[in-house]
């Protein structure tokens, strides 16, 4: 493996993006642009932005805390400020960070919000979370969006319509009063033309690894590529450029029979494919996706890159209904399916891209991806009689990765999965 | 030349290791606790096996002979326990002069002289003791480590002395036998086998005019038949065991497996997860397996094969050590008895107490309250018992379940009263139509997996 990695053009792009986008929150204050705090599962970006409004998430400041290892310093002081131990760890990083000035990853500080748009979509600690930044921040608007959950397998229209009154009656003129501007439903129906375009691209992308080898890991590097879409991004030109430039790039990969691209840079031989459940821990990263390159596996699709949106089983933006549009957005995302389609999702996955076999990362303190996730195994298991595997992480709490005990297990089951491929040979 | 095939099974609690023929037939066990050096204990484990081996291969050259004559297999079954007293005698005297080399290093003036006295009475009281446990009791056939064998008669001589001596004799004790344990001594198979028969000819002309007038009272006709024989037996087999001795046991592949695997001197491609190890091992002696539930020192694991002997999944404890051998050895010595005693007094229990501790430390300060409080100790050490089954059971859950037919493997499976509450819970839950399998080998079954795969891989 090539020990030189040079930066593809997309990953310089994402990263001046990102630039640009702390550096605005920064100057938000200077600019006058007003500040929603809101959720990565059902974000609906295009609806903030146009309101020329700026988003925020805290998700991502956690997990961004978690890589740069100031993650255990603010879980430790949010556990001083009354947070157990078993809640969330993105909670108490964001808490500790608010705590500690607010200061966000790229060292620029984050402003507060002018208005917390809890958009619930499968996941009980979001209530809870926003109960608390309310009390922090003693004052602000609260915008709830409950999105109802797909228990009977399919979204009606009677809960589409649920969601569009809860958008006019609550959400929309909570931000008219905040940004100090009416809706225009016109400049929401463009920027959704380009989320549109985006969820094509993101769709093509994620398909590549159908390919072998495949041009890319959808876990670990999956992570990065959702990242615009996930940071407020969703429905800019910039997003549509980004996400044109990385399929354009994957498209020589698999030209050129490149696999994955890794830290330590391409992967040379694929071993193994997965399909991998459940988040990433984010404060050893490095090290934990080094135990997949190193034995030769590449993840070829996860749950993980679907939890800002599935787009995968059809479902697109439509410009001309938008408020519909952000709706059913909303009740599709990953955590707000019921177990029975997380099961057809992922054995969707499975047969697909011809995975070698499903591994979950259970993650400790997350309790809406953690629920489940042994019955999804076993029925996976039994299902598509592929092996399967269970390890066990936290998102951003430092305390609950432990290596040896990782690779005890993925040593395990990579053995599996050759032991298995030697008979199927045979 | 024959091939032969080794598997070493690196636990944290103990190490293990199974010799195999090109049938996968197993010819040779080695078992020791694992102590702070790996590289040692894997040696111990692998020449213990070897040693096995011999007389293994001893026995199935004799099997027509053994077949007809009954006082061929009670000789050897003899020359094996007193092999086991040599090996264990030599390592006493190491520990004797351990002692006094940690007595010198430690004490000075009369406590140095006391204690001098106590250890010198103590080594001199368990060698004979020990002696004849070995050639007349069931020692040798128990599979006892030179640590629990010791430190059972040191402990109970020490309680007999003057409590200001209880923390200085263990603080000899400890400080003593871990040297010992982990120097490797490497023996000559043939001059411990011959010292073994001499041995054994004074045990037999020994006893000859004793036997005559006991005769009816505990009968051994297999040593009756020694009796007026042995030295014909001694002159016919003598051949024979000098050959085996001699005998070039070549390992043409081996394979490492356990907790302890990676520091094995061994090539990657040489080193087995425990996981597929214990599951193959388990289904090559029980083909109809289908879930594994291996109960080990540190960890626990319940593991899905399929018809090959696959694993399609497994499960593993993470976090807590309550529910392994661990936790047992932290009960024993809380208790104060061995570990070997745990089980059959558990059995005798008339009640189960419920205990409600998920931790191995906690665990230790609810016995003591419920000691307290007037609980007896064998309903404690049941409920003790039963409290580790259902963890496992949990953990058997979350694998998927139990599919028949169920294998209990590892060292644990040996404790007759966790086998007790694995089997009732295992069929209460699951269905009385579950065939539930445990061998007498059933610690072995990783290193016997890791043998079979070096035999495939070779």
């Amino acid at each position: 493996m090539s020990k030189e990695v040079a930066k593809e053009r997309s990953m310089i792009i994402q990263k001046e993006m990102m630039t640009r986008l702390f550096r605005d929150l920064g100057n938000a204050r200077e600019t006058g642009k007003k500040v929603v705090y809101t959720f990565v599962p059902g974000n609906i970006s295009e609806l903030i932005l146009s309101f020329d409004m700026l988003p925020v998430y805290p998700e991502i400041n956690a997990l961004q805390s978690g890589m740069r290892k100031k993650s255990g310093g603010y879980i430790r002081d949010a556990e001083q400020h009354g947070h157990s131990e078993d809640v969330c760890t993105y909670v108490k990083c964001d808490v500790g960070m608010m705590l500690n000035g607010n200061i966000g990853p790229t060292g620029e500080k984050i402003p507060s919000p002018d208005l917390l748009l809890l958009s619930y979509t499968g996941c009980f600690t979001f209530l809870k979370w926003f109960e608390t930044l309310e009390r922090l921040y003693p004052g602000v608007p609260v915008a709830l969006l409950h999105t109802p959950y797909q228990e009977a397998h399919k979204i009606t229209p009677e809960m589409t319509a649920y969601m569009v009154k809860q958008l006019k009656e609550e959400v929309i003129p909570k931000m008219e009063k905040v940004s100090g501007n009416k809706y225009d439903e016109e400049k929401l129906k463009a920027i959704l033309r380009n989320s549109s375009q985006v969820e094509d691209y993101i769709v093509k992308i994620f398909d590549t690894t159908k390919h072998r080898p495949s041009p890319i890991d959808a876990y670990f590097a999956g992570v990065y590529y959702i990242g615009p879409i996930n940071s407020g991004f969703r429905g800019t030109p910039e997003a549509v450029d980004y996400y044109a430039e990385l399929y354009k790039e994957i498209l020589t990969r698999i030209d050129k029979k490149l696999g994955p691209i890794t830290p330590e840079g391409e992967m040379e031989e694929e071993r193994f494919r997965l399909v991998v459940e459940g988040p990433p821990n984010w404060t050893h990263f490095r090290e934990f996706w080094k135990l997949f390159y190193d034995m030769g596996a590449v993840i070829v699709a996860s749950s993980y890159t679907k939890v800002g949106g599935v787009y995968d089983m059809g479902f697109r933006v439509n410009p001309d209904k938008p408020l519909e549009s952000l709706a059913e957005y909303c009740m599709n995302c990953y955590t707000n399916l019921n177990l029975e389609q997380r099961v057809e999702l992922l054995s969707k996955c499975i047969t697909d891209y011809h995975a070698d076999g499903f591994l979950v990362n259970s993650i400790k303190s997350c309790n809406s991806f953690s629920a489940g996730q042994l019955m999804i195994m076993q029925q996976l298991e039994r299902k598509l009689e592929i092996p399967v595997g269970f390890i066990e992480s936290d998102l951003v709490d430092p305390r609950y990765f432990s290596y040896s005990n990782i690779k005890n297990r993925l040593e395990s089951f990579f053995q599996m999965l050759e032991q298995r491929k030697m008979i199927v040979t045979r | 030349m024959k091939k032969y095939f080794l598997g070493i099974d690196l636990g944290s609690t103990t190490s293990k290791a199974i010799i195999i023929d090109d049938n996968d037939r197993i010819i040779g066990r080695g078992i020791t606790n694992t102590r702070a050096n790996y590289t040692v204990a894997t040696e111990i484990a692998r020449l213990e096996a070897i040693y096995n081996a011999r007389f293994s291969l001893l026995k199935m050259k004799l099997e027509d002979e053994i077949e007809r004559r009954p006082e061929y297999k009670r000789y050897i079954r003899d020359i094996e326990s007193v092999f086991r007293y040599i090996q264990f005698k030599r390592r006493l005297d190491r520990l004797n002069i351990q002692f006094r080399d940690t007595i010198d290093g430690t004490f000075g003036g009369e406590m140095k002289e006391n204690i001098t006295q106590y250890v010198a009475r103590i080594v001199k009281e368990i060698g004979p003791a020990i002696l004849d446990e070995y050639l007349n009791g069931n020692l040798g056939q128990k599979n006892q480590f030179f640590r629990d064998i010791v430190s059972e008669k040191y402990n109970h001589e020490v309680n007999g002395l003057a409590k200001a001596y209880f923390e200085p004799m263990m603080l000899v004790y400890d400080k003593s036998i871990s040297h010992v344990e982990n120097e490797l001594t490497e023996y000559d198979f043939g001059e411990l086998i011959y010292q073994s028969m001499e041995l054994l000819n004074d045990k037999y002309s020994g006893m000859a005019d004793v036997a005559e007038e006991e005769a009816g009272i505990g009968f051994d006709t297999e040593l009756n038949l020694l009796k007026g024989n042995y030295k014909q037996i001694y002159d016919s087999l003598k051949g024979h065991i000098s050959f085996i001795a001699n005998l070039d046991i070549h390992i043409t592949n081996m394979v490492g497996t356990g907790y302890g695997r990676a520091l094995l001197p061994f090539p990657e491609k040489s080193i087995r997860s425990e996981i597929l190890c214990h599951a193959f091992g388990a289904h090559a002696v029980f083909p109809g397996t289908r879930t594994v539930l291996d109960i080990g020192g540190q960890d626990t694991k319940a593991i899905q094969v399929d018809s090959h002997g696959l694993v399609t999944s497994f499960y593993m404890n993470d976090r807590c050590a309550a529910g392994c051998g661990r936790y047992l050895g932290y009960i024993a010595d809380e208790f104060n008895i061995s570990l070997n005693e745990l089980g059959p007094l558990a059995i005798e229990a008339t009640s189960e107490v419920n205990i409600c501790s998920t931790c191995t430390v906690f665990a230790a300060a609810e016995i003591r309250e419920l000691l307290n409080v007037g609980q007896k100790r064998s309903d404690i050490l049941a409920g003790l018992h039963r409290a580790i089954v259902m963890r496992a059971m949990s953990l058997l859950a979350r694998s998927g379940g139990v599919r028949n037919e169920f294998t209990f493997t590892g060292g644990v499976a040996r404790n007759q009263a966790v086998l007790k509450y694995v089997s009732d819970l295992v069929l209460k839950n699951y269905g009385s139509e579950i065939k539930i399998n445990v061998h007498t080998d059933s610690i072995f079954m990783g290193a016997l997996g890791g043998a079979m795969f070096a035999r495939r891989t070779n």
